[in-house]
């Protein structure tokens, strides 16, 4: 009995003791590397400035790893604070009521000051309701331009100052580089969301009926319009001249860009941190093209990236220390030194109007680019962003069929046909299990 | 002539065999069940909430013309690696089993690739082969060729199963020779004593008495390349170009920890588990009548 208790005790001491008084918040993400690093130094910051919470921050793989072990860590029980979560999962996490706790609603009970209007319009309307509640915090958000190696268009003869702002000059420059032999005009990454979700918002044109799934879970696929099947016949008849080469479903094709082998590259703003630490040449940003022939192009593209959901069941204090934590992450001096480190996009227009004020657009030409292409525009229907159930599968289909324009195996109409056909099948299955 | 030890009473078997059962029992039956019962609903991911829906998440599936196309692609997975991974740990195995000096040296180098992960595995033929920067596409392009597994379905196809057979030619390879040490020199010598050739000899008595081994190796490969090449198959195509390289338990991953969608994902694993269970009995029935114990 004594030794019991004894023993009691000193298990006691020993977990309370680094503890003491302060609350644990358990945040999971996604980031490694440099982005990694950037997260660990965020969070070592909100440590060391108060003392009432500790963040622990968890690497737990990339995005779908990390989605899966906050949705394993749910149903056994253990779920964390604070998850981090692609943009692609949005509509699952939206979907899951009991699971999680809106962000409007944690600020609210926490007592915090919150304004879900400082944020960027195109980046909130990504995870907020139709009511204008934002249920998860947009973390990192980026969205694509147009990336050149100077270089290589002078190598070619051609001015490194050329108009890129359409699709057909860029066609006419994939001409010119190939005329004079250069073997990777252009490449791309992440093909669906840069070629078919952003032609998409960026031209004013549905994605998905419903608003693209923001009006309700009943939304079928749009994107076999006018303007996707032309972008993407022409990407077809691109990559089997040898003007477009394809590299893989992800960002394969930043290797071969920083490599200096190819000449134009559609990737995310966030390739910036990169493409400036490995090119040794010279290289600029610019907007994402558009069809000059559309009207409403261009519109804003939208955006890609993760959010922070936080996950329900906790205690209230941890809630405190979460509304806290959220607080210090969207405060501008925060957001502008990770706007300026990685090149995900400022979230809120503080931290942008910081970010000018320090200088930093002046000294790293272009890296504004992105901003303004994402808030030209008062974003519409179209273009606010995309929230489709099972859209990581439905991106797969879409990455297939993508890939049987590139082989020259389909045409690009009953490539789309059939990427809408199979995608609106999981679309419904979303449907039935979310009913 | 068998030897039969007999035991009295039951217990002491029942106490035996029970560590094994529970075994089986934890990490099959348990899981198979749940896989079985989780067939028949579409739950939500965070399990909030089941549906059910009977046999509609099989009658889903089987209506999808790009999975049945999956079984199509998986039985020519399956066969390619079998062959292949069989075939050339046969002829090592041979030749090893000739070997008078430095057999040694030779097993061991052999039987290395066993300890490479599946995952690693396919990332150092992803290495070789890269488009970009692969030494292997970089011969075949002195030679002419342009090696393009990202778009094109057959070379994807050729370089997951050469990267899923060559860890398994070390494991055949282990058996092969065990096998070929069994059998009785003197048998061999007679034969060659009666004028018999290499290959006469192979053919008419070696090949015969190796049969349990090859046997048991088709099963377990077979097994293998439906169940345990998925780590491959991630690291080096993720199932494309298109659904080139797309097998059965690719797709159970892809769908239920990707896609979230479990009730689909266990109806997949549900098909699995029919479809390796009836290729074990076919197996039984009917090669194993031509294996010479």
């Amino acid at each position: 009995m004594m030794m019991r208790k004894l023993m009691v005790s000193v298990a006691a001491i020993v977990t309370a003791a680094p503890v003491m008084a302060q609350t644990e918040v358990e945040f999971w993400h996604a980031f490694t590397g440099r982005l990694g690093e950037l997260v660990a130094e965020q969070v070592e910051t909100f440590n060391a400035s108060q003392s009432d919470y500790v963040v622990n921050a968890t690497h737990k793989g990339n995005y779908s790893e990390t989605l899966n072990a906050g949705i394993a860590a749910f149903r056994a029980g253990e779920q964390p604070d604070i998850l981090m979560v692609f943009e692609v999962g949005t509509a699952t996490m939206m979907a899951a009521e009991g699971a999680i706790k809106p962000v409007f609603e944690v600020m609210a009970d926490a007592g915090a000051e919150f304004d879900a209007d400082a944020f960027i319009g195109s980046v909130k309307g990504y995870y907020t309701t139709n009511d204008g509640d934002m249920l998860s915090l947009p973390f990192n958000s980026s969205t694509p331009v147009l990336w050149v190696n100077r270089d290589a268009l002078s190598g070619a003869g051609i001015d490194p100052d050329v108009d890129l702002t359409t699709w057909e000059q860029v066609g006419d420059v994939l001409e010119a580089l190939k005329v004079s032999g250069h073997e990777c005009p252009l490449v791309t990454a992440w093909q669906s969301w840069v070629h078919l979700e952003n032609l998409s918002a960026y031209h004013n044109v549905p994605f998905a009926s419903q608003a693209n799934g923001f009006g309700g879970l009943d939304t079928e696929l749009m994107l076999n319009g006018d303007v996707q099947t032309k972008h993407i016949q022409t990407m077809g008849d691109w990559a089997k001249d040898g003007k477009f080469i394809y590299t893989g479903r992800r960002n394969e094709g930043g290797a071969n860009f920083r490599g200096g082998e190819c000449a134009l590259f559609t990737e995310s703003s966030a390739g910036y941190a990169g493409i400036k630490a490995e090119a040794a040449f010279d290289f600029d940003v610019r907007p994402l093209p558009y069809w000059s022939g559309v009207s409403g192009a261009p519109q804003n593209t939208i955006i890609g990236g993760a959010s922070l959901w936080v996950m329900a069941g906790q205690p209230a204090v941890e809630y405190e220390g979460v509304a806290a934590f959220l607080n210090f992450l969207s405060s501008p001096e925060i957001q502008a030194k990770w706007h300026q480190d990685t090149g995900y996009l400022p979230i809120t227009q503080a931290a942008a109007d910081l970010t000018r004020e320090q200088g930093f657009y002046e000294e790293n030409p272009g890296t504004d680019i992105a901003v303004e292409q994402m808030t030209a525009n008062a974003p519409t229907e179209n273009s606010k962003g995309i929230r489709l159930g099972n859209f990581d599968q439905i991106r797969t289909i879409i990455d297939e069929e993508l890939e049987a324009v590139w082989a020259g195996d389909k045409d690009a109409q009953a490539a789309l046909d059939s990427a809408k056909q199979r995608g609106d099948e999981l679309l419904r299955r979303f449907e039935q299990a979310n009913r | 002539m068998e030897k039969r030890v007999t035991f009295k009473g039951i217990w002491l078997p029942l106490l035996l065999v029970l560590p094994q059962m529970l075994v089986t029992a934890v990490f099959f039956f348990y899981p198979a069940g749940q896989a079985i019962w989780q067939s028949l609903f579409i739950p939500d991911p965070f399990g909030l909430s089941m549906r059910y829906v009977g046999l509609g998440n099989f009658e889903y599936l089987l209506s999808n013309p790009y999975y049945r196309a999956s079984f199509v692609t998986t039985a020519v997975f399956s066969i390619l690696v079998t062959v292949l991974s069989m075939g050339v740990a046969l002829y090592l195995a041979v030749l090893a089993d000739r070997l008078i000096k430095g057999s040694g040296v030779y097993r061991t180098l052999l039987i290395w690739p066993y300890a490479v992960a599946p995952a690693v595995a396919g990332v150092l033929w992803l290495f070789m082969f890269n488009t970009r920067v692969g030494v292997v596409t970089w011969y075949l392009g002195v030679l002419g060729y342009d090696w393009n597994h990202v778009l094109n379905g057959e070379e994807a196809m050729g370089l997951v199963v050469v990267a899923s057979a060559w860890g398994r030619i070390s494991y055949n390879f282990l058996f092969f020779l065990a096998g070929l040490q069994a059998i009785p020199r003197s048998v061999i010598e007679a034969a060659a004593i009666d004028g018999a050739r290499f290959w006469t000899r192979f053919r008419t008595i070696v090949w015969p008495l190796l049969s349990p081994t090859t046997f048991f190796l088709l099963v377990v490969n077979i097994v293998y390349a439906f169940f345990e090449t998925f780590g491959v198959i991630h690291t080096i195509t993720s199932g494309g170009p298109q659904q080139a390289t797309t097998i059965l338990v690719y797709k159970v991953y892809a769908d239920g920890f990707v896609g979230q969608d479990l009730g689909s994902s266990a109806a997949q694993s549900v098909i699995l588990l029919l479809i390796v269970g009836a290729l074990t009995v076919l197996q039984f029935k009917y090669i194993e009548r031509r294996v010479h114990y």
